[in-house]
């Protein structure tokens, strides 16, 4: 039987996706439902003196209107921190209440203040224009790098400061940059990006007055999770009169980890009118208040030899946390950005020192690669210019100072088990041709334009993560993966994962995995996901971990069922357990090639008896009936993919128009299990990666206003802005789980921005710029750029 | 989005009837929906013209191009005549917005609407173009009067635009990253006596460069504007281009159309 592992399968999810038969929550309706809309901030910072729902609760169709006072009374929790990060000398951050309804002040503009239930989405939006609330405005604190010179706008955290993190060494770096020969200095600005999920957030609540179980369909990542924080903390229900639904999810990026205000209202308020309740996020809304990627302001060093070794490295950056502290808010910054700030190199030192402050916007969280973009732009800016300064290839000055050897310990935390980064670099020279850019610079020099070429060596930690660890760096909950594995009598199998597809393609790849390890065809398998009524507790899916951990908890589980059915079909073949061999779905006893297959096993586990005996089981004595096994995978390390990619960008000096020419990515994802949906995932993140870099810009305005709240104005890259993108792959298997797999949806995210960057700077002879290096910005450089030269001329 | 009542005339006169002061005419509602989905628009009526047969199609002679109001740009895109008479504007129709947008879209609900980043007017300004409504014929000079600004009157309808076949025209574009409406465009329109610059997106309404126009009346060619600096005090400046650059991208673009006649 060939295998399914490394093939191209067709998603088996596409049909239904792409034909209109998938199931989002905003198509769920439950009879008698009621709708909600929220009336929320139009202040980045105000006092909430007074909410006056007296005139809306007589308008037309409403069924009730609840505020922060009624929440706070049945002292129903709020938004929480994932992480506990401490501070540089030891203290703990510092965390606002997030409550789910603001009652005394707002923090940013969206934030909820109330909900209208109404018997239609039109009245509701009629009786929230009429809520009256009566606001002290304040002047709010909105730009990063000047957040800790504001005003307080929590009570109690001085200078709006969460954390001043520091991880490493500074004594060994100081002694480091005190050696070298020279300092490489970069000043950085990764942009706050809105994750924009095609499908908006969206709940649907049904409370049963007689059970009293509330179900709430909603649009997350991780549903398990979602119960457990709204239990845990919110108070919402107890878990086993929760059951939180996240059917089709369209797209989440990180913005749907988080359990939002609504959901929480919603659940609750489901109780208090003991109806039915729908609500769907208008885009303007999601613009507002999911929550929102980056936000560093950085300034970083490296120091190098003449003869391009580097010594040492360090970074200073402040990172916006937006108004609130969110589940992956604390860490994205810290554990997620500091320890892959030093890239795929050997540093002897190094440190990594990170402010995270809070401020009048949208709170930021997790965006695909969360910490690891930004750690990457960091490191392959200040390197390729140590290339730049130091007149060496940009290649080769990496080449230098990779690790060779594996495991490789990496400066601050991790040891990475495998890969081949050499292999990596080389491969992506080839594929671009980057020996022959040189003749296509001047190619496009005859045509009037500027030609740039970009190298980015990147490695991340994904597939998080081992449970000791991330509960030692400060994480609430353990990050394993669980599985269950169910036979049914007549043969099929479904597999019920705690991770959960809202794009990824899980129904196929992990398909793919159980139908290899059990010796079943593809169509005999069905993963089931997203429903915590179904199946076992799972973390869910973000940081690259579905198929890492949640795709090992799969295969742990299909070998217990293997194992079971070894004990089975020896029974039934009347020969001991160690004569039996498993291949491709049959038991077979090696010497007399007598076989059972796995489906017969199956059937006999559910029926164990024979009509024609009085009585013979082909169970052996002490072994239940049935066929069900489940797993609970804690991986003993994270994944580090790894790659190379090289872009190439020409720009038209009059226009300030970047177009990207080439783009190549070689990337190491470890053994791949469908390369057709990996390709998918790498495109995916590299034109998000290129969004970041060239077109996607989150301004608020001086009053806290989100001046790009759609999009007229908020640059999505489009499908034209982009060349063909060139992939490569290399492979060195992870070590640390049994298929030898790694992450691969963040990759592209996190190595495209400084490709493109780095390109574009090339293109203009070094001048730095910052992202989105839009046209207006890459034309006042040309400018400059005409000016020198004329000037050197 | 309010609740508004929403007729549909037979023909222009029972259109032109049901106008008020809060009402408004719906062609391809590329603006006007999403205007009052946003709560930006409300309207007591809304008057459907789209199924007026009398305001669509198009028409070519030997000196014009007339097309009806609600004749959409994918229709005009997709002409033979049109892009054999004026090539420069079924490149324009088939620039605006997406497949979606030009597939409703309308040329009368475009220039009716006047917004001063929309492609059309400036056609129609450098076209010399002559607007038809119910009751009169209008110069585009003077039909356009400031931002989202025309001189329809109330009750007045678009019926049909009538474009001056040039002798040589192309337009050229440098869109709105995310809108892609155009943060500059320029229309140039070489007639047989003088050169128009029609440009769109700069300032707050569609106009007439004069200087551009003026220099390339007397010399057709790309040096003859070549490092030419326009005045950006009344440019429009905003998130994603500032009055300076929108100043030097109006003479870029225009020497691009040159180059393309």
């Amino acid at each position: 039987m060939a295998s399914l592992v490394g093939s191209r399968v067709e998603r088996k999810e596409d049909k239904r996706l792409l034909t209109g038969k998938g199931r989002y929550t905003a198509d769920i309706n439950i009879a008698n439902q009621t709708y909600a809309v929220f009336v929320r901030s139009p202040h980045a910072r105000a006092k909430i003196k007074k909410v006056d729902t007296s005139k809306a609760l007589k308008a037309s169709g409403v069924v009730g209107i609840l505020t922060g006072e009624e929440i706070a009374a049945d002292k129903i929790g709020g938004l929480i921190a994932g992480w506990a990060i401490r501070s540089e000398d030891g203290s703990e951050m510092k965390v606002p209440a997030n409550p789910p309804l603001a009652k005394d002040s707002a923090n940013f503009v969206g934030e909820p203040i109330a909900v209208v239930f109404a018997e239609s989405l039109d009245e509701a939006k009629n009786a929230a224009d009429i809520v009256k609330v009566d606001y002290k405005v304040l002047k709010g604190v909105i730009n990063t790098a000047d957040a800790m010179k504001g005003e307080a706008i929590h009570d109690g955290i001085d200078k709006n400061l969460c954390y001043d993190w520091l991880l490493g060494d500074r004594k060994a770096v100081d002694e480091a940059f005190s050696k070298a020969d020279k300092i490489i200095k970069v000043d950085l600005i990764n942009n706050r990006c809105v994750p924009n999920a095609m499908e908006p957030r969206a709940c649907v609540v049904d409370y049963n007055t007689a059970s009293e179980e509330i179900t709430l369909y909603t649009t997350s990542q991780n549903p398990h999770l979602s119960r457990l924080i709204m239990s845990a903390f919110g108070g919402v229900a107890p878990e086993n009169k929760l059951r939180v639904v996240a059917p089709d999810v369209g797209g989440g990026f990180g913005s749907k980890i988080n359990v939002y205000n609504e959901e929480i209202v919603c659940s609750w308020a489901s109780k208090k009118i003991e109806r039915p309740i729908k609500w769907v996020a208008e885009r303007t809304e999601s613009f507002l208040t999911d929550t929102h990627g980056r936000d560093h302001v950085t300034h970083a060093e490296l120091a190098v030899s003449n003869d391009g070794k580097f010594l040492g490295f360090k970074n200073e950056t402040i990172a916006n946390l937006g108004a609130y502290a969110r589940v992956f808010g604390t860490v994205t910054p810290t554990y997620l950005f500091g320890p892959c700030a030093t890239g795929v190199y050997i540093i002897p030192a190094a440190y990594s020192n990170v402010k995270a402050v809070y401020t009048n916007t949208a709170p930021v969280d997790a965006y695909r690669g969360a910490g690891r973009p930004e750690a990457t732009y960091t490191i392959e800016r200040l390197v390729e210019k140590a290339a730049m300064e130091l007149g060496i290839d940009r290649t080769e000055i990496r080449m230098k100072n990779f690790p060779t050897e594996f495991p490789f310990k990496q400066t601050l935390i991790h040891t990475v088990d495998s890969g081949d980064y050499v292999a990596g670099l080389e491969k992506a020279k080839q594929m671009s041709d980057y020996n022959g850019f040189a003749a296509r610079r001047k190619k496009s020099e005859a045509n009037g334009k500027l030609r740039g070429i970009g190298v980015s060596s990147y490695f991340e930690a994904c597939g998080i993560a081992p449970s000791a660890v991330v509960m030692s760096l400060g994480c609430g909950v353990g990050l394993w993966e669980s599985s269950e594995v169910r036979f049914n009598p007549t043969g099929q199998v479904s597999v019920f994962t705690g991770a959960h597809s809202h794009g990824q393609g899980h129904d196929t790849t992990f398909a793919q995995i159980a139908a290899d390890e059990l010796g079943v065809t593809l169509e005999t398998v069905d993963v089931v996901h997203g429903d915590t009524d179904k199946g076992t507790f799972g973390m869910g899916t973000y940081g690259s971990r579905s198929l890492a951990v949640g795709g090992i908890a799969i295969v742990n589980a299909c070998r217990k069922i293997v194992a079971k059915g070894k004990r089975v079909a020896a029974k039934m073949l009347e020969v001991s357990e160690d004569e039996i061999n498993f291949k491709d779905g049959e038991f077979v006893v090696t010497k007399s090639n007598k076989k059972k297959t796995i489906g017969e096993v199956a059937f006999a586990c559910y029926l164990p008896g024979s009509r024609d005996s009085d009585f013979k089981s082909p169970l052996p004595e002490g072994e239940e009936p049935g066929l069900i096994e489940s797993s609970f995978f804690d991986p003993a390390n994270f994944s580090f993919p790894a790659g190379s990619h090289i872009s190439e960008v020409e720009i038209d000096p009059d226009t300030g128009e970047v177009k990207v020419e080439k783009y190549t990515a070689v990337d190491d994802f470890g053994r791949i299990v469908n390369p057709l949906v990996v390709e998918g995932q790498v495109h995916g993140g590299i034109a998000q990666g290129i969004g970041q870099a060239l077109h996607e810009n989150t301004e608020y305005d001086e009053t806290g206003q989100l001046i790009t709240a759609s999009y007229m104005d908020y640059t999505m890259p489009r499908a034209d802005n982009f060349p063909e993108f060139n992939l490569g792959f290399t492979c060195t298997h992870a070590t640390t789980n049994p298929l030898g797999v790694k992450g691969c949806g963040e990759a592209g995210a996190i190595a495209s921005p400084p490709a493109i960057m780095n390109a574009v700077i090339d293109a203009l002879d070094g001048q730095e710029i910052s992202m989105p290096a839009t046209a207006e910005k890459v034309w006042k450089a040309c400018k400059l750029l005409k000016k020198s030269n004329s000037k050197a001329a | 989005m309010k609740t508004f009542n929403y007729h549909v005339p037979k023909n222009v006169k029972e259109a032109s009837k049901l106008a008020s002061t809060s009402s408004a005419f719906l062609a391809g509602g590329m603006t006007s929906v999403p205007s009052m989905k946003l709560g930006l628009a409300t309207y007591k009526d809304i008057i459907d013209i789209k199924h007026i047969k009398k305001l669509s199609g198009i028409k070519v002679s030997g000196k014009t191009v007339t097309i009806g109001a609600t004749t959409k740009h994918a229709e005009v895109a997709n002409s033979r005549d049109v892009k054999k008479a004026i090539p420069s504007l079924t490149k324009l129709a088939g620039g605006i917005g997406d497949a979606q947008v030009r597939n409703r879209g309308t040329v009368g609900g475009s220039i009716a609407n006047n917004d001063p980043s929309a492609c059309y007017p400036s056609a129609c300004m450098a076209l010399n173009a002559i607007i038809h409504t119910n009751n009169r014929k209008i110069e585009a000079s003077k039909f356009f009067k400031g931002m989202f600004e025309t001189a329809l009157k109330k009750g007045e309808l678009i019926e049909a635009v009538e474009f001056q076949i040039p002798v040589k025209s192309n337009y050229q574009k440098h869109p709105n990253p995310a809108s892609r409406y155009a943060i500059v465009g320029v229309y140039l329109a070489k007639h047989k006596k003088e050169v128009n610059v029609a440009v769109t997106g700069a300032k707050s309404s569609v106009y007439i460069d004069k200087d551009l126009s003026k220099a390339l009346s007397s010399s057709f060619s790309s040096s003859a504007i070549d490092g030419m600096k326009l005045d950006s005090s009344e440019m429009n400046s905003d998130i994603h281009a500032s009055g300076d650059f929108r100043a030097s991208l109006v003479v870029t673009y225009a020497k691009k159309a040159v180059e393309a006649c």
